[in-house]
């Protein structure tokens, strides 16, 4: 292992969050204040609570969700796409560095983003509603299986990325909707039954779920099932990032 | 001892259906500095990017110190530093992280000391905590350099190094690389500037159309392929050639006002003794005299069209 690499990337990386501080971390921070601001708060007194959580506190789990998924799938596509746009990519390639060492500093950093973001809004949602963890190991495990997974999905796009409007295209036509419907705003036990069925069809819901009943002991499906279904996605991820490395898909064509 | 870098039956073709190399087989010499020329878009950027792994072979083999750069890609990636053509920068890094960050990624322990040194060498130490994209071309290619000598390379690759380059950093990057040659290092450049091949490499190989199409020692090229010319200039003009001069190569220029003579390096160099003792028989007066010889510019020219 090329351990010195793998710290230079990771650091490369992290320098450039603290760099970009105010759109890293302030900017998530401001629009999902804004949200509990919006839902939480003005909408949210008015909405009764939901199996005996109130609207606000029911909600934040999905919001935290949605900022990691963004965040993680942006930081993890960045990373990789931006060397492969300005052309300094030529130096990691040519190093004596496995791609898995590079797939380790550059999704490692995007993942650490995504967490820390996602504990600042955890923190930040204190401020405004009650919140109370019931299983916090899971919380933990949940938020970071599901912010490798996501930054791995972004390695994948920023790989495959000819250019900017491909590279933003997922994040912001593809993550939003998916988790806007995955439940993070409301039980899909609210939902007609047909859609309820189509919902099961959305990766995000599981996420949320079982993110939720870490907290709330409430949830759409089966904690377990969440739990594999993120293993899958994860499995899916790793093994479209091996063919890609195998076949110098787009990096070494 | 086997060379550092064996290149055998190499071949590359792009997804588009490009063939970019055609089969290449080159042996590079232990602290040689060879030059490769060759027109734009003859194949030398893709040769060097298949030793340095950044591109797949299709076919053949590169062997680095006799380690296959595929299998053994940490053997020999390690020994290898590359300064790219394109002035590709990390804009927001200061020149002292960029060029420490090179470091780190082929493995090697943080050496503040070195770092240093090369940057002190490049004359780039007192903009070491400036950003890159603060700096002018030139600074950016002398950062590239640095950050490809931070490894303590065995082999340097410099594709196109002096291309868009002042006289001084020019006169910087010889000095670095006559110094790099002294403690061992291998150099292969890649230029259009054929008479700095001329002037520092020990060996030319000519590259078009993905093949080598030569590759021999600099001087013994010269010989080979340099003819030398005198030229006479007249102090009255000659109608014609006179019959006695018919023995040596002579050509008289159309206003009839000076002569050429072509020679080459074999022929013995008596031969412009006797001529213009001749001229002076036959009555011909000439008021200057002034030699060439063809640079490797004009073999370069005259291989690259004949094989065209």
């Amino acid at each position: 292992m090329n351990f010195e690499a793998i710290k230079s990337i990771y650091g490369f990386e992290m320098a450039r969050m603290r760099r970009t501080l105010m759109q890293s971390v302030i900017s998530p921070v401001i629009t999902t204040s804004l949200y509990f601001i919006v839902f939480g708060t003005a909408i949210g007194s008015r909405i009764q609570s939901i199996e005996g959580v109130s609207y606000g506190s029911f909600i934040t789990p999905g919001l935290i969700m949605l900022t990691l998924l963004t965040q993680c799938v942006a930081n993890g596509s960045i990373g990789i796409y931006f060397p492969k746009f300005t052309g300094t990519i030529y130096e990691i390639l040519s190093a004596p560095v496995a791609m898995a060492e590079i797939l380790i500093g550059y999704v490692g950093a995007a993942a650490t983003k995504g967490l820390i973001i996602g504990l600042i809004i955890l923190a930040t949602a204190s401020f405004f509603v009650d919140i109370r963890i019931a299983h916090p190991f899971m919380m933990v495990l949940f938020l970071v299986l599901t912010a490798i997974t996501f930054s791995l999905f972004g390695f994948i796009i920023g790989v495959w990325a000819k250019n900017f409007e491909q590279l933003n295209i997922v994040p912001m036509l593809v993550v939003p909707p998916l988790t806007f419907l995955g439940g993070s705003f409301y039980s899909i036990d609210m939902l007609p039954p047909f859609w309820q069925a189509v919902s099961h069809l959305n990766p995000v819901l599981y996420l949320v779920s079982g993110f939720r009943w870490s907290f709330y002991e409430i949830a759409d499906v089966n904690p377990v099932i969440s739990l594999v279904m993120i293993g899958v996605f994860l499995a899916l991820c790793l093994s479209v990032i091996g063919w890609m490395f195998k076949t110098g898909y787009r990096l070494r064509s | 001892m086997p060379p550092i870098i064996s290149v055998q039956q190499l071949t590359k073709t792009y997804s588009n259906g490009f063939e970019a190399l055609k089969g290449i087989d080159l042996d590079i010499e232990r602290g040689e500095i060879l030059a490769l020329l060759g027109p734009n878009g003859a194949g030398k950027t893709t040769l060097i990017s298949i030793i340095c792994g950044i591109v797949n072979p299709t076919g053949g083999k590169v062997l680095v110190d006799g380690h296959d750069v595929v299998k053994d890609f940490r053997r020999t990636r390690s020994l290898i530093g590359l300064v790219p053509q394109e002035l590709t920068t990390d804009q927001f890094e200061t020149v002292w992280n960029t060029v420490s960050f090179s470091r780190g990624v082929y493995g090697k322990k943080p050496n503040p000391a070195l770092i240093e040194k090369i940057l002190r060498e490049l004359s780039l130490w007192k903009k070491k905590d400036n950003m890159l994209r603060e700096l002018s071309g030139g600074m950016k290619r002398r950062v590239l350099i640095a950050k490809a000598l931070s490894h303590e390379p065995e082999v340097l690759f410099l594709d196109e190094p002096t291309a868009g380059v002042d006289v001084s950093l020019r006169r910087d990057m010889w000095e670095v690389v006559k110094r790099l040659r002294e403690e061992g290092v291998t150099i292969i450049l890649t230029t259009h500037y054929i008479e700095e091949a001329e002037e520092i490499a020990d060996r030319v190989g000519v590259v078009n159309g993905g093949q080598l199409l030569l590759l021999q020692e600099k001087t013994a090229l010269m010989k080979q392929f340099g003819r030398k010319q005198l030229k006479l200039e007249l102090t009255e003009k000659l109608e014609m050639i006179p019959p006695g001069l018919a023995a040596f190569e002579l050509s008289l220029a159309e206003d009839g006002m000076s002569l050429v003579h072509e020679y080459s390096h074999e022929e013995s160099q008596d031969s412009i003794a006797s001529l213009l003792s001749a001229l002076t028989a036959a009555g011909i007066h000439f008021r200057d005299l002034s030699t060439r010889q063809s640079s490797l510019e004009d073999i370069f020219v005259a291989l690259v069209e004949e094989k065209a």
